[in-house]
């Protein structure tokens, strides 16, 4: 729900990075407090268990520029991945403006993206909203990794698309993070469209701004 | 509804809530009062300037309040309407405002729970009556022209900030 106040001169959306277990949501949020100058940030809160794993979410503020005098304030989630913390995990989607999916590269995790990214189209319909139509992009993470399954791979299962019924909607629209790929296109006669995505390697950085920097920028515009 | 609604507070709102707080505080006695939204943004703070994070207290706050929903509604209440969170020296009450805004009240003991709680309550029914009518002017926004406003014809200025 992102929220413009005239009083403080503040547009406030919230930004929520989902996915499986040990796929590296903190890892990019804690990067990006490590990277942003700190004048630009507010507080890191970490609700996590004794070993490090987040418990209930981890929270950063960041401030990603002004526009037309007004300060965009983005106010970043994370959710635990664990399966058994789905009561507080859905509690983080409340008022989400844009979600970011971070699916572990690693061909034994492909079951875990799955489940994951099935969880979040189940606890996103719970609240009545529709993945579909709210900013949402990809990061396959990992892509370092060995055992890292290939792009079109992990596209196929977990970014296969969903259908295009708005008409004015219905035209190839390419994708402006990889040339030669398209986020609109028809194929074998139905249009479909497929959510933006970003390879990354958390831990050294690749791929973390460049994910948030897309996400932030769909959210605002649509409110432009 | 595709997503999460977009609204908008203006100073006069926000005038008209600073009043309700300092009101507030001045019958209860209170150390200083925020006004949260269910997201986790903070919408105002009046009274002491607190030692703390507003920011990070906001998210927190939000967070708070939805898993205790989440246990209310565990066993079969819609819904806890207030929370109190006691301290040795400082302590929390925590109430809804029309199920969109959290009112936070933090005092300590030159004043009792008690009256923290009996002016909350005034509180709580002038602040909602504020949040309606702000709730129904976005929500007409959205249906009129009037959509966005704000950021309108943005585009370009947005692509520039993300250095596009």
């Amino acid at each position: 729900m992102s929220m413009i106040n005239y009083a403080s001169r503040e547009i406030n959306c919230k930004l929520v990075y989902y996915g499986p277990g040990l796929g590296g949501r903190t890892t990019n949020i804690e990067l990006i407090y490590g990277k942003v100058a700190p004048d630009t940030r507010g507080k890191m809160v970490s609700l996590a268990t004794e070993t490090e794993r987040t418990l209930f979410f981890d929270f950063l503020p960041v401030d990603l520029g002004t526009i037309r005098g007004f300060k965009t304030r983005f106010h970043l989630y994370t959710v635990p991945g664990q399966v058994y913390y789905n009561a507080s995990r859905k509690l983080i989607l409340k008022g989400v403006d844009g979600v970011v999916f971070v699916a572990d590269s690693q061909l034994e995790r492909s079951e875990a993206n799955v489940e994951s990214m099935q969880n979040l189209y189940d606890n996103m319909a719970e609240y009545g909203y529709d993945l579909t139509k709210i900013p949402f992009v990809i990061q396959y993470n990992k892509r370092d990794l060995p055992n890292a399954a290939p792009i079109e791979q992990l596209q196929e299962q977990l970014n296969p698309g969903w259908p295009v019924e708005d008409l004015a909607k219905q035209q190839e629209t390419p994708d402006p993070y990889h040339p030669g790929e398209m986020l609109i296109e028809q194929v074998d006669g139905m249009w479909i469209e497929r959510a933006p995505y970003f390879e990354s390697v958390a831990v050294t950085g690749d791929g973390v701004f460049e994910t948030l920097k897309a996400l932030a920028k769909v959210v605002l515009k649509t409110l432009s | 509804m595709p997503g999460a609604a977009t609204w908008s507070l203006d100073e006069g709102d926000y005038q008209r809530i600073s009043e309700h707080l300092n009101e507030l505080l001045k019958e209860s006695n209170a150390r200083c009062a925020l006004l949260v939204d269910r997201a986790g943004q903070l919408l105002a703070s009046v009274g002491e300037q607190m030692q703390f994070d507003p920011t990070a207290f906001a998210s927190l706050t939000a967070a708070d309040f939805s898993a205790n929903d989440q246990l209310a509604q565990m066993l079969g209440e819609p819904e806890f309407a207030s929370l109190f969170h006691q301290g040795e020296k400082e302590s929390m009450y925590l109430a809804d405002v029309a199920r969109r805004v959290i009112l936070v009240v933090l005092f300590d003991d030159r004043t009792t729970v008690g009256m923290v709680r009996l002016r909350v309550k005034q509180t709580v029914s002038d602040l909602a009556a504020v949040f309606e009518e702000m709730f129904s002017r976005s929500a007409s926004d959205d249906l009129g022209t009037q959509k966005g406003g704000l950021l309108d014809g943005a585009d370009d200025e947005i692509d520039k900030l993300f250095g596009d």
